[in-house]
């Protein structure tokens, strides 16, 4: 039998010919990430091998490592600035060239750079020190997140152990609705397996679906299979792929693609034609309604931003609702880049938002994890485009928040309820 | 691999995640003592006054889900605790806590999680994959740990483990 696309990167990288799920097998990375998050746990990490006799003297390649400044920017208070600070030392101390820092050009939300800058590619295996890594995988990368003792090793080491997920293939077929979006189909599938459906497994989309969705679609998609527990997801490259990252990189790169003989622990398949737009409901990403089951629950509070919901593409959506309109409850849109921000600014979507009374903020993860910049009040109820609804997610423990596409969240701004996308006027 | 012995503090909830484990605010924070100060406050706030040195976390499944914060296992293991029993974990939960050396993810059957108590006194015996409780006088099976995954318990964690010699 032959390898799906998971366990072919992974075969390539530790120079197997075969694999198989279970296997454990030592891999090459080819890309690393840290924040301000992890990376400072990293340093912390190193600090302490230091005190036992094992001293980090150089990276095993900076050209590989990049670093992105997205949690506590602009920073927060004394401690998040002390983070960034020792964070650009250290980069500079270890020669790592691509630092996207804020206030200096090009930054932005890491698992957003990843694809906008073009920095992972096709058939390479790519670790982060941030749990939505995974959504780097919708460029046919295998993409996992890992925490700080995991990243230090790969950073000094440049390898470090897996064991061979199995994978769940998704095919998706259909004509998509108006109104549909992917965080509307990834919703829809976390609520059916549930926050461990895919625990310790790969998940990959294919069908077409998938064959006609665009990068940014793709991305969504990939980004919430983190909340199903699956060590990644993943789509095959096509021409979308390579047409989308023409423009963002000249860096070579080798795709892989599944066998045609591939085995897949189990394959679900998807019509999509009657998907209705889907919310999830306070506090698990798999409480999922159809919006309009839940219209006319009150709300103090849209969000729009994170790596989830705050690219180009969503920010359209949005502004296709907003125009011309007055958002009722408090409203807060915030670009996942800096090149997104430019570009909305130049579409005239930061108008459309600015005018209809929302607030437009820098991009950084802020209020979606919780960290600063409008974070939730006891009992305040607020529908976000981002990924998590666990308690205290966003703010107080006692705030709540529902999870639904842009278009569902910008309906809900304007009419303070939430909204279907197509109840509104 | 040395016998534990210790008290549960139970939790018999399913999906605890890491946004209360360890909420966000505190991400900016990497003393580890400071991190075990606000262990499990999304949950429990007085987590940290029940907690002793060397208690047992017992849980409903898929604990640890969420992000890839390794100040979850960093701040359970300052609070006490030495060990996590449930009947599964978040994959990068598990990862932090064997890898970071903080505390072992034991895998058990969901009618175990039933069976014990909290407050109860366990002896956990990882040579033998059992769990003696010595106060209802039960014992139970545990997973045992994959053959990797035992050999950095052993080691104490990945940094002091040649994981060059496995390939």
């Amino acid at each position: 039998m032959g390898m799906n696309i998971t366990e072919k990167i992974l075969a390539k990288a530790s120079n197997r010919t075969k694999v198989s799920p279970d296997d454990v097998v030592i891999a090459n990375i080819d890309k690393v990430m840290i924040h301000d998050v992890s990376g400072p746990g990293v340093i912390k990490v190193f600090e302490l091998w230091e005190n036992k006799g094992i001293k980090l003297d150089k990276l095993y390649d900076p050209e590989k490592v990049w670093i992105s400044e997205d949690h506590f920017v602009p920073a927060s208070d004394k401690v998040s600035a002390n983070n960034i600070s020792l964070l650009s030392k250290w980069s500079k101390k270890f020669n790592v060239k691509k630092h996207y820092k804020y206030g200096l050009g090009q930054y932005g939300i890491c698992h957003t750079l990843s694809h906008e800058e073009g920095l992972i590619l096709p058939g390479e295996l790519y670790v982060g020190g941030d749990s939505h890594t995974n959504t780097s995988g919708a460029m046919g990368a295998l993409a996992v997140g890992l925490g700080h003792t995991d990243i230090a090793y790969v950073l000094m080491n440049g390898k470090i152990w897996f064991k061979i997920p199995e994978t769940i293939l998704f095919k998706l077929s259909g004509k998509k609705p108006d109104y549909i979006m992917a965080k509307d189909i990834i919703l829809k599938i976390i609520g059916e397996i549930g926050t461990d459906g895919a625990n310790y497994k790969a998940m990959q989309f294919s069908g077409d679906v998938i064959e006609k969705m665009s990068m940014e679609e793709r991305l969504t998609l990939t980004n919430m299979t983190t909340e199903a527990g699956a060590k990644n997801g993943i789509i095959e490259p096509d021409n979308t792929t390579y047409g989308y990252l023409k423009s963002r990189t000249n860096e070579k790169y080798t795709p892989v693609y599944s066998d045609v003989d591939a085995e897949y622990s189990e394959i679900y398949s998807y019509e999509i034609g009657d998907l209705e737009p889907i919310v999830a409901k306070p506090f698990s990403p798999k409480n999922i309604s159809v919006a309009r089951e839940l219209q006319g629950i009150e709300l103090d509070k849209a969000y729009i931003g994170s790596c989830t919901g705050a690219k180009l593409e969503d920010l359209r959506n949005a502004a296709k609702i907003m125009k011309g309109k007055k958002v009722k409850i408090r409203t807060e849109v915030l670009p996942a880049a800096q090149s997104i921000f430019l570009k909305a600014m130049k579409e005239g979507l930061v108008n459309t938002f600015l005018e209809a009374g929302a607030i437009v903020g820098p991009p950084t993860c802020g209020a979606c994890c919780g960290a600063h910049m409008g974070v939730l009040a006891k009992d305040e109820v607020c529908i976000s485009t981002t990924n998590r609804n666990f308690p205290g997610r966003m703010g107080h423990v006692e705030s709540k928040t529902y999870l639904a596409s842009p278009l569902v969240v910008a309906s809900s701004a304007i009419s303070g309820k939430i909204t279907d996308p197509r109840d509104v006027d | 691999m040395k016998i534990l012995t210790g008290k549960v503090i139970k939790y018999d909830i399913e999906n605890i995640d890491t946004d209360v484990i360890i909420p966000g605010p505190y991400l900016k924070i990497h003393d580890h003592k400071e991190l075990g100060k606000h262990s499990m406050e999304g949950l429990d706030p007085n987590f940290s006054s029940k907690v002793n040195k060397g208690d047992f976390m017992v849980t409903g499944k898929n604990f640890g889900c969420g992000s890839s914060r390794e100040h979850a296992p960093i701040a359970l293991h300052e609070s006490g605790i030495q060990a996590i029993l449930a009947p599964s974990f978040a994959r990068i939960f598990y990862r932090n806590a064997v890898d970071g050396g903080y505390l072992l993810p034991i895998e058990i059957e969901q009618d175990i999680v039933k069976k014990i108590e909290d407050r109860d006194e366990l002896e956990i015996n990882l040579n033998e994959n059992k769990i003696f409780n010595k106060t209802q006088k039960e014992e139970y099976l545990i997973k045992p740990f994959p053959e990797l995954i035992s050999k950095i318990v052993s080691a104490g964690g990945l940094i002091n483990f040649k994981i060059e010699e496995q390939n």
